[in-house]
């Protein structure tokens, strides 16, 4: 065995990758419920290929084809239903676990100084997960996939000159049709899943070059020197890190943390397979009831939605009485996340020790998100609207606010160590 | 930190609240008894679904086989009874009437019924199968209480009889008025109003089964799931535990 283990070392670096990464990686001591999020979206990551690959097996991809080869998947093929409800599951898991892994390193600063490039890139998953995911539900062909994916592509009409051949070019037909379908299929199953592993692959490099935050938000990276022997964590790390620091208050990856997440993983699946087994439309909001019917593109549903992880985009935009104006703000969402790291002129970064103020900012930005989230779900009434219209401006209130207070912030004392 | 989830969950709960007054009145559904395990109330539904509705509503992702072996019918007996349209026993449940012809009849081709029950619910179908009445002036001479104008006739009226929207004069606020007391039938039909019900809910029963043919295996497995995860769970928390002790 240890013969087999040097020869692939003198060819590949097995061990060394694996040491980095894993068993001498210092993850500090004091990852509490936030930081199961990012392994739960791995995990996640993993079992929409593997199930998106068996049902790739007999899914048709054709206009007249696809909803009946769901419906026979979902019948006909053994334990089809499984692996078409785990996909479906899968997809409103992954934005639930990415929504407050988001929120986690919001909370935590973790998209300071120096983790920005770690940050855009965890935002450029956002990206692709959503446009994966959008693609993903044109697929089953039924009234929701057909009338929500119009909605959407006309968004792009809405760019002045140029809007209404992109929205041509995007569908490859003046309607949503079989054409769009294929190209829809062809991104869903290959295009993007292949970008969106590098993402992550290189999401994973970035946070082990720069070392994990934590909720107090305090380095773990010591100068080198500076820590006497007996205060230094038994474990031994990896020589990258500690040749030119001295590592405090961490111990490695591996084993610890990830018999840790296997806890959380468990409690996880717990939810997840609730869903898949009791609930798998979750009461219309993960399969929506009008997707049971096939898409007729002579006869609109009463009202369109989009899928629920869609929806606080959709408000925002809906909330704009003009057209472009909505897309300008709904895109402008997502970019102001973006800058995060270049709005936020604090220096301190967990909310543990900034002022009362930013922890109100953040508070409503929570609330405000949840909040439009659950008005895009609606149908656009005036009540509704004027809400939509109050939580839209504390979504962007809170990144102008962010600028100005972060600069000259009065922040609690930070500790020198991780104590608890 | 956890004020803040408090606080937040609170202001989501009580604009839940909010929307909920805001929502607009509909056509109140009654509540069918759906019991996928009652398989007599499934077959007498099958027996209905292939007698009145598969003359114009097809069944296409749905199989005899399939439907005869969760139903517990043997398959000679499902195929003498309950197939009358000369296909074979592995075939879809489809049948001969073209849209093309619906629409002329009826305004538009009759919706395939396989999943009409995750489409609507089956309170709907319950009620509207039981909301027809009498109403001279549509086509079929019956309209729907749920779905106004619908293009379909009663076809279940050799069954229920004519149903008519029927008033009571009652005395209100010291006036005799005429109130609105629901849709009565005039006697006319084989069943009686209750046997009606028992039949429509019977139907109802066979549609959600249509629609999630899958679903008492998958609750079975999610049992054993479960069974398998609270293990998981325990081992978890004890290897956790034991890697710990290195820690502290």
């Amino acid at each position: 065995m240890n013969k087999l283990i040097a020869w692939f070392d003198e060819r590949i670096p097995m061990t060394k990758t694996w040491n980095i990464h894993l068993a001498q990686y210092p993850a500090p001591k004091n990852f509490n419920f936030w930081y199961i999020f990012g392994v739960l979206a791995t995990l996640v990551l993993v079992n929409q290929i593997l199930t998106g690959i068996w049902l790739t097996m007999n899914y048709v991809p054709t206009g007249e084809g696809a909803f009946a080869s769901v419906e026979f998947i979902m019948r006909d093929i053994e334990y089809g239903w499984l692996l078409r409800y785990m996909h479906s599951t899968g997809a409103s898991a992954f934005f639930i676990v990415v929504y407050l892994h988001m929120f986690r390193g919001m909370m935590y600063g973790s998209y300071q100084k120096p983790r920005e490039l770690l940050w855009i890139f965890g935002m450029l998953i956002f990206l692709v997960l959503m446009a994966e995911a959008f693609m993903g539900y044109l697929l089953p062909w039924g009234q929701m996939s057909y009338w929500g994916a119009q909605v959407i592509i006309s968004l792009f009409g809405a760019i002045p000159i140029i809007g209404d051949d992109l929205t041509l070019w995007i569908r490859g037909d003046y309607v949503i049709s079989g054409a769009t379908l294929n190209r829809f299929f062809a991104l869903h199953v290959i295009a993007l899943p292949l970008v969106l592993v590098i993402l992550v692959f290189l999401h994973i490099i970035a946070l082990h070059e720069v070392g994990s935050n934590n909720p107090e938000g305090i380095s773990i990276k010591k100068p080198k020197g500076s820590v006497p022997e007996s205060e230094k964590p038994k474990f031994k790390f990896h020589e990258r890190f500690t040749k030119k620091y001295d590592i405090v208050d961490a111990f490695p990856f591996f084993p610890y943390y990830i018999v840790k997440d296997l806890v959380g993983i468990a409690v996880f699946l717990f939810f997840f397979c609730y869903v898949i087994f009791f609930a798998p439309a979750m009461g219309g909001m993960f399969l929506e009831p009008p997707n049971f019917e096939a898409a007729n593109p002579l006869k609109t549903p009463e009202h369109i939605a989009p899928v629920w992880y869609f929806t606080p985009f959709y408000a925002i935009l809906r909330a704009v009485p003009d057209k472009l104006m909505g897309v300008i703000l709904m895109f402008g969402a997502i970019v102001a996340l973006f800058v995060l790291p270049w709005l936020d002129r604090g220096t301190v970064r967990s909310v543990r020790y900034r002022s009362g103020f930013h922890k109100v900012n953040l508070t409503i930005f929570a609330i405000s998100f949840i909040a439009l989230g659950y008005l895009g779900l609606k149908p656009a009434t005036e009540v509704y609207t004027f809400f939509a219209r109050v939580f839209t401006f504390l979504y962007f209130a809170f990144f102008v606010l962010l600028f100005f207070y972060s600069k000259n912030e009065k922040c609690k004392p930070v500790p020198e160590r991780i104590t608890k | 930190m956890k004020k803040l989830i408090k606080s937040t969950l609170l202001v989501a709960a009580s604009l839940w609240a909010v929307a909920t007054l805001a929502a607009g009145p509909t056509v109140p559904l009654d509540k069918a008894k759906i019991d996928l395990h009652d398989k007599a109330s499934l077959q007498r539904g099958a027996q209905l679904f292939m007698n009145y509705c598969l003359g114009c509503h097809s069944m296409q992702y749905q199989r005899y086989n399939r439907t005869f072996r969760d139903l517990e019918i043997p398959e000679e007996l499902g195929m003498e009874n309950l197939q009358f349209t000369g296909e074979k026993v592995g075939d879809l449940i489809t049948n001969a009437m073209a849209s093309t012809d619906a629409s002329n009849w009826f305004g538009t081709p009759a919706p395939d019924l396989t999943l009409v029950a995750r489409v609507r619910g089956a309170d709907w179908i319950y009620t509207y199968l039981r909301s027809f009445y009498a109403d001279d002036s549509r086509p079929f001479g019956v309209n729907n209480a749920v779905f106004p104008n619908v293009g379909m006739p009663h076809v279940l009226e050799e069954l229920q009889g004519i149903p008519r929207q029927t008033y009571e004069r009652r005395l209100v606020d010291g006036q005799m008025t005429d109130v609105y007391v629901g849709i009565k039938t005039d006697g006319s039909g084989m069943l009686t109003s209750e046997e009606y019900d028992r039949a429509v809910n019977d139907l109802t029963n066979f549609l959600v089964y249509t629609g999630e043919p899958m679903m008492l295996e998958q609750r079975r497995i999610g049992w054993y799931v479960f069974g398998f995860l609270a293990v998981f769970l325990v081992f978890s928390v004890l290897l956790k535990r034991e890697f710990f002790k290195d820690v502290k």
